[in-house]
């Protein structure tokens, strides 16, 4: 039985079922993710993952039941308050989700103009986060320039940059190469260990195995099974 | 913030320079032919204004009347509304300036057994009478008069000109209303094949968290750039081609009488601000569909 009141947790569903049409994406989820925790939704293409994510941000409406985000019921959001909530989001999308005709510094940029950042500000801290994800000396790069890694650091740049509530990251490192996964993940830790809930659907399992935390297996749209991951991960979840 | 918006919108029209372009001449255009129509309107009611101020009623009396019935009607037509002033202009004081008008032909006066022209009175009406429709009832009361054979109050033609140029007028504002609604649409339309073009970079600040006033501002202010660039552009044509033509039509029709005017400093901002509107208005109606879809 989920505590409706429970100050500890920041995502909280109850009963949600999305359709798309009349295809059943999301049956029955019902599921609770503390602050600053570690958690994985896996499962195979098209169980459900990325479509739980976009509930997560109101990228959808559901289609029944209640999603309540750092205390907020998403069924009762004013349509004005949708860009506060989503400033809670860090999202690191499967397909990076770069303006093309934006630079790097303006892509990363972006975030910090949309909240209302001065403009000083706003420099320094791209400069700084733009550092950490080892993207400093491309900064007037345009993103069809950019390798795929390079365009995932940006994303996750972009993703980090208004020190967010929450991390959402789509197969962050579905495309890339074990090297560039591994700075990815890094970065990913990083942000958790200063205080983030860092969420990524993924179906890639030695970066469960590599990471540890809760697993929330998805199967054709219904939550399997709720499980923690340590060196020890199960493959039979997969 | 607003310059980062106003260094967005730059940065958008410079990117969508064809797009761009492509409204700026449509307004520039539109306000080109609405503000070719205000101009002619301002021209010939200054024309008519100035021909009306002119006029006189000449009233030309019966032969044979004795200086009584003279009186008498001098005394009828002062007491009449809307008279200033008359004069009495005798038969052989008419004739004299007919003479001293047709000098060279004076040949044609030799043979004159007797003075053909009538006794008339030249009647001006006071400052506000200067509405057609009150002339032309001061000269028919003048008309009735027992003693008077006929009225004329010279260019009759004057009113069914006022006429058309009120006809014109109408016509005038119907073009423009309808100049507007044209321009507003294709703006809007133009607006939207740029939003279209950059609907995945919209989607994108959408889902960082750009609410829809930070969105719609720069292209807010598209419209308004967009606007006043076109009807500055407009109002330059037309200001060289007024120049053309008053030199011309100066020298041919009006020497000395009548002075062409441009359109007021008040009206050439009147122009721009309703032109920065249109752009402003194009947008708005664009995004607000764009934005709730």
């Amino acid at each position: 039985m989920i505590d409706v009141d429970d100050k500890s947790s920041i995502i909280r569903m109850f009963h949600v079922h999305h359709n798309y049409g009349p295809k059943k994406a999301l049956i029955d989820i019902t599921l609770d993710i503390a602050k600053n925790e570690f958690v994985f939704i896996s499962g195979p293409s098209g169980a459900g993952k990325t479509t739980l994510l976009k509930l997560f941000y109101y990228g959808e409406p559901v289609s029944e039941g209640q999603v309540l985000i750092d205390g907020i019921n998403l069924a009762r959001i004013p349509r004005k308050r949708i860009p506060f909530l989503r400033r809670k989001f860090g999202i690191i999308f499967q397909d990076y989700k770069l303006i093309p005709s934006k630079n790097v510094y303006e892509n990363v940029a972006l975030v910090l103009e949309a909240a209302g950042t001065k403009k000083r500000l706003i420099q320094k801290k791209v400069k700084r986060v733009l550092r950490l994800v080892g993207m400093e000396d491309r900064v007037t790069s345009f993103p069809p320039s950019l390798s795929g890694g390079e365009q995932q650091r940006i994303a996750v740049a972009r993703a980090v940059i208004g020190d967010p509530k929450i991390i959402l990251a789509d197969e962050p490192t579905g495309s890339l190469d074990a090297d560039s996964a591994e700075i990815i993940l890094e970065l990913l830790r990083g942000v958790h260990i200063r205080g983030a809930t860092v969420i990524i659907a993924t179906h890639d399992k030695a970066l469960i195995r590599a990471t540890g935390g809760r697993v929330l297996h998805l199967k054709q749209g219904r939550l399997e099974t709720s499980t923690f991951a340590e060196k020890q991960y199960d493959d039979a979840i997969f | 913030m607003m310059t980062l918006f106003f260094k967005r919108a730059i940065d958008d029209i410079l990117k969508n320079q064809f797009l761009n372009l492509v409204t700026i001449i449509t307004i520039s255009l539109s306000i080109l032919i609405v503000s070719a129509f205000f101009l002619f309107f301002i021209n010939t009611s200054e024309i008519i204004h100035s021909w009306q101020k002119g006029l006189r009623i000449m009233a030309y009396l019966q032969p044979e009347l004795s200086d009584t019935d003279v009186r008498q009607l001098e005394s009828a037509i002062q007491a009449l509304d809307g008279v200033q002033e008359l004069r009495f202009i005798s038969k052989a004081e008419a004739l004299d300036q007919l003479k001293s008008q047709m000098e060279r032909q004076s040949s044609l006066f030799e043979n004159l057994m007797e003075n053909p022209l009538p006794d008339s009175f030249e009647i001006r009406m006071v400052a506000a009478s200067d509405s057609w429709q009150t002339i032309e009832a001061l000269a028919s009361r003048i008309e009735a008069l027992e003693q008077v054979e006929e009225v004329e109050y010279g260019q009759r033609w004057l009113g069914r000109f006022s006429q058309i140029v009120t006809l014109f007028r109408l016509a005038g504002y119907a073009m423009g209303a309808l100049f507007f609604l044209a321009t507003v649409f294709i703006v809007a339309n133009t607006i939207r094949l740029v939003i279209y073009s950059r609907r995945e970079e919209v989607e994108i600040m959408r889902l960082v968290g750009a609410t829809d006033d930070f969105i719609k501002i720069p292209f807010y202010i598209e419209g308004l750039i967009q606007g006043a660039l076109g009807s500055i552009i407009g109002l330059v044509i037309l200001f060289v081609a007024f120049l053309f033509v008053s030199s011309n039509v100066e020298i041919g029709f009006f020497t000395g009488l009548f002075q062409l005017q441009f359109l007021s400093p008040l009206i050439i901002c009147v122009v721009i601000l309703s032109s920065m509107v249109v752009g402003w208005l194009g947008c708005f109606i664009s995004l607000k569909q764009f934005l709730n879809e």
